[in-house]
């Protein structure tokens, strides 16, 4: 049949939009959040059942300092996978921007303000090299930040340098990061201001006229109203405990300015575009070379943050500060929250919640007295499930766009 | 815009263009005028310079010599800004499109619309201005399409190409050129850039159409123009020659119907 339908008397040329818009999406193969929050569910489900510990606000606010470096580090590497690049570096650079940090404060007697800003200077300056050589070159970022990885773990073990085991920090700066919790009026304050701004933006939206009907207008507050709740859930459990984490808000902040650009600013349109297809970007006018610098740069500079508020969490900083798992983990709280490792197909969102499911993971197993080893085939498991729900999709994504064609 | 009414002015001249890539000759004196709301079918034989010269004027390429005019003065094209800032596109074979953006993405792509009022609300899209203009381009195109907030990648093959095509009139262009746009297509889908076509040509637009395709040409073309070896070799009526002429023309077989410029 010939798709090119030509308009009929007063049939608009393009659907009404409405919640239909989404469902058809997710018709299409776009799964958004729904995979990652049908995960975290799980997982959240089984703990609770395995632990009696595990939904206590004690357990839980611990959680959520521990998916702190964690976090941190996945939402900087999503934005190098939404070019459908990758930074294998991200752990390395954490952990020497970390020492550079502890030497600039213990060492040097630097202010934490002082240090903290450079440090994360530095990591962006890493990444703006690794950025440079893969686009100077052209070297694929997975070679190149192979070889940063490597790089930088030597310059973090030749910073530590005779000194055995840890380099202590005592600023309280850097200290307060991970350690500090809110007044209770605070974080009231803000859970509340959350919530009244997502309700006036539905009242705007309904006012516009656009989400007719009363399904268009329920489908628009569940939406919006998704992490309104978290907020509020979050916010009363915690204040059972210590209240609620500063390290937390900062997350939330970091997350939240982060998917204003990647969703709601023109350079968000031309990250993804770039990730889809980059020769269209480039003859669309879009300075490529350029947006890849800036991701990478800002995605080792989250990882230089990362490595700061691990060592907020320790006290210290050694040669093994942002090694292990970190960065292969960060990685995969990416995929899990779905985005693509092909490029052009993610949310920052997606990434955080990726991050509380492999943290989540890590915690539960933890209370229950397993072994690293265990977790790490755990959150493999997951990770496994994740990238066979993005397939899926992926298969439906294509078949959707070759019915027509 | 109004259709037709400047029919003879010319939008676009290029006067003596002439290219040169080492030893190749792609180019050489080429002149050439577009009108507004008419199609100038550009013809010539595999290397004749066709691409070469929409790549001059979509500002991939500079010309060793020549000057581009337009509306009588002279242009300066350097990149494919200073192209689309001029209003000209270019529609490329393989559409240029990224199919994990949604249609109205694509549409504005390098171009977003900002939020009017202060500093901060500029930083962000303007979404209901940019989909009002798709909903009214798609209108004037008369071509469905499920919804403007479908991944390109939800498309269909035809529905895409009025989506490359939407472009231009969103861009309000004023000159569109097409590198071989039917030369991958099944007779129904070039069916349908013809009718695409004939909408542009209808609002005014000027379109340079480069095809190897008689078909095309003949359902289309108000002038042919034919390059042979860098050299533009014939100009021809395709209501007064047939196909034929045109082939032979393209070939360089000497035959009537065939004028030296
Ligand atoms: N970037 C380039 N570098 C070197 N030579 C080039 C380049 N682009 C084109 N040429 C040469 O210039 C000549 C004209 O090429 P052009 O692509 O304009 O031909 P065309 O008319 O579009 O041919 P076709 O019908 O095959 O697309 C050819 O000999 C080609 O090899
Ligand atoms: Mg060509």
């Amino acid at each position: 049949m010939n798709p090119q339908r030509v308009r009929k008397g007063s049939e608009p040329a393009v659907a009404p939009k409405s919640i239909q818009d989404w469902l058809l999406k997710i018709s299409y193969g776009e799964l958004g959040l729904l995979p990652v929050l049908a995960a975290l569910m799980a997982v959240l489900i089984v703990f609770n059942f395995a632990s009696p510990y595990f939904l206590t606000p004690r357990n839980l606010s611990n959680l959520t300092l521990q998916v702190g470096v964690l976090g941190v580090m996945a939402l900087g590497m999503s934005l190098v996978l939404f070019i459908g690049e990758i930074d294998l570096s991200a752990g390395s650079v954490s952990g020497v921007c970390a020492i550079i940090l502890v030497l600039l404060s213990s060492r040097f007697g630097i202010p934490g303000i002082l240090a903290v800003s450079l440090a994360i200077l530095c990591g962006a300056a890493i990444g703006g090299i690794h950025g440079k050589l893969v686009t100077a070159i052209g070297a694929p970022s997975f070679i190149v930040t192979l070889t940063g990885l490597l790089v930088w773990q030597g310059a973090q073990r030749m910073l530590v340098g005779n000194q055995i085991g840890q380099i202590l920090i005592n600023d309280p700066l850097v200290i307060s990061i991970a350690s500090t919790f809110m007044p209770f009026w605070l974080s009231l304050l803000i859970v509340a201001s959350t919530v009244g701004y997502a309700l006036v933006f539905c009242i705007r939206r309904w006012k516009l006229k656009q989400h007719a009907g009363t399904a268009g207008k329920l489908g628009l507050l569940g939406r919006s109203m998704l992490f309104p709740i978290l907020a509020i859930v979050i916010f009363l459990v915690l204040s059972n405990h210590l209240g609620v984490p500063v390290l937390l808000l900062i997350l939330a902040i970091l997350a939240l300015v982060l998917t204003l650009v990647t969703e709601h600013t023109p350079f968000g349109v031309h990250i993804f575009a770039v990730g889809g297809n980059a020769e269209a970007a480039r003859r669309a006018g879009i300075n490529v070379a350029r947006l890849k610098l800036i991701l990478f740069s800002s995605c080792s500079a989250l990882a230089a943050f990362s490595g700061i508020v691990a060592v907020s969490r320790q006290y210290a900083a050694d040669g093994n500060t942002g090694g292990g798992n970190l960065v292969l983990d960060a990685i995969a709280a990416a995929v899990i929250g779905g985005t693509s490792l092909f490029g052009g197909r993610g949310r920052i969102q997606g990434s955080l919640l990726g991050a509380l499911v492999i943290g989540t993971v890590a915690n539960g197993l933890d209370l229950l007295g397993q072994s690293a080893n265990v977790k790490s085939i755990i959150t493999g498991l997951i990770l496994l499930g994740a990238v066979s729900v993005d397939m899926v999709a992926r298969q439906r994504r294509i078949r959707s766009g070759a019915a027509g064609a | 815009m109004s259709a037709k009414a400047g029919a003879d002015l010319h939008i676009l001249e290029a006067r003596s263009l002439s290219k040169r890539f080492g030893r190749v000759q792609a180019l050489s004196g080429v002149d050439l005028q577009i009108h507004a709301g008419s199609v100038l079918a550009l013809l010539g034989d595999n290397g004749a310079g066709k691409s070469t010269l929409v790549k001059i004027v979509s500002g991939v390429h500079r010309p060793d010599t020549g000057d581009l005019l337009l509306d009588g003065s002279r242009l300066n094209i350097s990149s494919p800004r200073d192209a689309s800032a001029a209003g000209i596109e270019t529609v490329y074979q393989d559409l240029a499109l990224c199919e994990n953006l949604n249609v109205t993405q694509n549409l504005f792509l390098g171009r977003e619309r900002r939020s009017p009022g202060n500093a901060i609300r500029r930083m962000f899209l303007d979404r209901r201005s940019m989909e009002a203009e798709a909903e009214k381009a798609f209108d004037i195109l008369g071509t469905r399409i499920p919804s403007l907030a479908a991944p390109i990648s939800a498309l269909s093959g035809g529905q895409r190409q009025a989506v490359a095509i939407a472009r231009a009139i969103v861009w309000q262009s004023r000159l569109v050129m097409f590198d071989e746009p039917t030369a991958a297509l099944g007779v129904e889908q070039t069916e349908n850039v013809h009718r695409l076509i004939r909408r542009l040509r209808d609002r005014g637009v000027g379109v340079l159409l480069i095809t190897h395709n008689m078909v095309d040409v003949f359902a289309l073309a108000d002038r042919v123009i034919v390059l042979r070896q860098g050299r533009r070799v014939s100009e021809m009526d395709p209501r007064k020659c047939t196909p034929d002429d045109v082939v032979s023309a393209i070939t360089g077989s000497e035959r009537a119907g065939e004028r030296s410029p």
